[in-house]
């Protein structure tokens, strides 16, 4: 609690802290999204046949589609050709100790509080570092291979363990699912994938940073995440984004499939440059999240702390297919200037006796617009099954929005469903008292939003609750009135 | 400790105070009694520095600088320490959190080192013993579920903890049963000083029994109209307000 409450005293006072940019040559393709781009880029990751095939697929359908326009989003026209689809750190080898690596590299990381150095100390934390858009470096990976746990970047899995990729890629979110996910398919420059086997609980938090860093180019990830019988993973997913003037676009696609008895907790803080003050530039973040429950009493949590991105658009999902199966959604999302945030969650219940839970915790300051959008679906044969929704709103002041749409679906009868929902305004009374104890207005603030936002918090592993409570603070800086 | 001279307030454009004088010298007990509306609050509240109010002084000083040049939290470090008529709940935030990190904040104030756990822990449990506050009280957020009477006697507590040089108790007494009110006043009474100094608000001479005040003044209209030594406490429970409504031609 503690430290906790240290973290979130010392907010406020700067502006985004994570905005530098790390000079390292990169490797980028020029602008523009036609056959020949994917070509080149699949031909650039050495892919194999299936690769090129799944994704010009996509693409194909991809041009038929359009931008999705049902959220509470004003989303400025992005040219898709004017986006370089392709960057790659030039240091292409990989490296077999962090000497080796760009010391420019660590220096970044160093600069963002999370070196890589003292992470390979830290709890046990394998990090696959993503910057841009080939993965770095990996560690841990040893460790992990005794266990027969793959833990690799993506484009790695591709080449290595082609027959797993071949059977899930896709599953769990299927190319034309939405306008982005379809992108996504087609580009998608690296990422991670991680497989547990049968019956093996991972013994570390796996975690990846992931990093926008050169100039105008998209970042598109891909994350796969499978779970075979009786496993246990806790993935930690964390963004912090150098400050740009012009708008990044970020679409990334992560998909969790878990079968019988296995668990997968993900868990995500997200601080991509949200813009200045102004609302002027930002990141805008397209992002499909979503797991399957395929096997019988098996559990997908979702966890996140949004306090990025110009615009979010982002609805973590889980499809409980195996009887008693189990889908889990806590998030706090942050809003402050001009950001605008369409978030929530789908739940589909398809197998008996399953369950879900979500928690939305919704905080606006500025001028911003935070909604929660979530989906409530109890298919015919889910019998028994039950859901029970949570989605709170917390206004800093007068001039931000706070929305809530909430769709329930029940098609039998013996399944129940709660909503609950809340909206509330931190009252001046309530900073005056803290005042009239010795603490100042921004302490104050921290201390009930933190207080608010600690039900969702509490489900972070620890090390990375520090950092959410980190970004939460910083991200309301200057917000009182 | 505390000179008032001449001391206007307004909430828009309605005149409150109307001209206070007060001057309270270090160990001495003020109450402040009146009838409702005469705006005993407000003045707690202005003393505070709630920024509800317009206002106008000739001077304010407390300990010697000007009162009114500094924000709430500075008023509240400096030692000035504001037991609410109706505290305030904040949910989500734990009482131990809150006492913590106001504590701490009076420490750096005075260049002090931060209490650790232990320490902090061992004076807490002592203070709340001071006024009977039971420990499962400080794991709850800020004042929710609190009871009347336990939200009055965490106001004490929070005193207690802060240890401040001037103390303005605003009704502290309402809402509260006999044994609740001794509590209270005994908590009050253990941490009087030669040092410091307070003003009792009150309705009710029944609070003065308990802790004895030096002088007694009667606000009435925003202005003190009355001032004397206790014993004025019992000539207005005998005679009751009208008798100062009368002499004020009301």
């Amino acid at each position: 609690m503690e430290e906790k409450d240290r973290i979130i005293n010392d907010v406020t006072q700067s502006e985004y802290k994570y905005g530098f940019v790390t000079d390292i040559e990169t490797d980028i393709i020029e602008t523009g999204l036609n056959e020949n781009v994917i070509r080149i880029i699949s031909a650039k990751k050495n892919e194999p046949e299936f690769m090129l095939e799944f994704r010009l697929n996509a693409f194909r359908k991809w041009q038929k589609m359009k931008m999705p326009d049902w959220a509470y989003l004003k989303i400025p026209p992005i040219d898709f050709q004017k986006i370089s689809y392709y960057a790659a750190p030039k240091t292409e080898a990989k490296y077999e100790s962090l000497d080796e690596v760009d010391p420019d590299l660590l220096d970044t990381f160093n600069k963002l509080g999370i070196p890589v150095e003292e992470q390979k100390h830290l709890a046990g934390v394998a990090v696959d570092i993503v910057m841009d858009s080939v993965s770095v470096k990996t560690t841990f990976k040893d460790t992990l291979a005794e266990k027969g746990i793959i833990f690799c970047s993506f484009s790695d899995a591709v080449k290595e363990h082609p027959e797993l990729i071949k059977k899930y890629l896709g599953q769990a979110v299927p190319v034309a699912d939405n306008y982005f996910s379809a992108l996504n398919s087609a580009v998608f420059s690296d990422g991670s994938f991680c497989y547990i086997p049968k019956g093996v609980r991972c013994p570390m938090e796996l975690s990846t940073y992931f990093r926008i860093n050169a100039a105008n180019t998209g970042q598109f990830e891909r994350t796969l995440i499978i779970a075979d019988d009786d496993s246990y993973v806790s993935y930690l997913e964390g963004c912090t984004a150098p400050m740009r003037d012009e708008n990044q676009l970020h679409a990334a696609v992560v998909a969790i499939i878990t079968m019988d008895r296995a668990e997968v907790k993900y868990s995500t803080v997200q601080n991509w440059y949200p813009g200045n003050k102004e609302g002027v530039g930002g990141v805008y973040n397209f992002v499909t999240k979503r797991g399957i429950c395929r096997g019988v009493s098996s559990k997908i949590s979702w966890t996140q702390v949004e306090t990025g991105s110009a615009i979010t658009w982002k609805y973590p999902s889980c499809i409980l297919l195996g009887d008693n199966s189990v889908g889990e959604f806590n998030s706090v999302a942050v809003t402050n200037n001009y950001q605008q945030a369409d978030t929530g969650s789908k739940m589909i219940h398809i197998g008996k006796n399953t369950k879900s839970t979500i928690i939305s915790k919704g905080i606006s300051a500025g001028k911003s617009n935070n909604s929660y959008r979530g989906l409530v679906k109890v298919m015919p044969g889910a019998k028994n099954s039950r859901n029970f929704s949570q989605c709170d709103s917390l206004l800093l002041n007068d001039t931000c929005g706070a929305h809530t749409f909430p769709y329930i679906d029940v098609q039998n009868k013996s399944s129940i469903v709660e909503h609950e929902a809340t909206t509330s305004k931190i009252g001046e009374d309530q900073i005056f008292y803290c005042n009239q104890r010795g603490i100042d207005t921004e302490t104050a603030i921290g201390m009930i939003v933190n207080g608010y936002a600690k039900e969702v918090l509490n489900k972070l592993p620890m090390e990375f609750a520090v950092e959410a409570q980190k970004l939460l603070q910083i991200s309301l800086e200057g917000s009182v009135g | 400790m505390l000179s008032i001279k001449n001391l206007y307030a307004s909430v828009e454009g309605q005149e409150i105070l109307k001209g206070i004088n007060l001057e309270i010298k270090p160990g001495e007990v003020h109450a402040i009694m009146g009838p409702n509306g005469s705006g005993k609050s407000t003045l707690a509240n202005v003393l505070a520095g709630k920024d509800d109010y317009e206002i106008t002084a000739d001077e304010i000083t407390f300990l010697g600088e000007n009162l009114l040049d500094k924000s709430p939290e500075t008023r509240a470090k400096d030692g000035l320490f504001l037991s609410f008529q109706y505290p305030v709940e904040i949910p989500g935030v734990p009482m131990v959190n809150f006492i913590k990190t106001a504590v701490n904040e009076h420490r750096k104030h005075r260049g002090e080192k931060e209490l650790t756990a232990g320490e902090f822990l061992k004076l807490m449990r002592k203070k709340m013993e001071l006024v009977e506050l039971k420990t499962k009280l400080t794991n709850r957020s800020v004042n929710e579920g609190f009871s009347g009477g336990e939200k009055k006697k965490n106001e004490i507590f929070q005193m207690a903890m802060l240890e401040p040089k001037l103390a303005i108790l605003d009704e502290t007494d309402s809402g509260l049963d006999i044994d609740a009110l001794k509590t209270v006043a005994n908590g009050v009474n253990a941490l009087k000083s030669p040092e410091t100094s307070s003003i009792v608000i009150t309705h009710y001479q029944r609070l003065l029994d308990y802790i004895v005040p030096d002088f007694v003044h009667v606000l009435y209209h925003g202005k003190i109209v009355k001032s004397g030594g206790k014993e004025l406490a019992f000539e207005l429970e005998e005679k009751g307000y009208d008798w100062i409504k009368k002499e004020n031609g009301n």
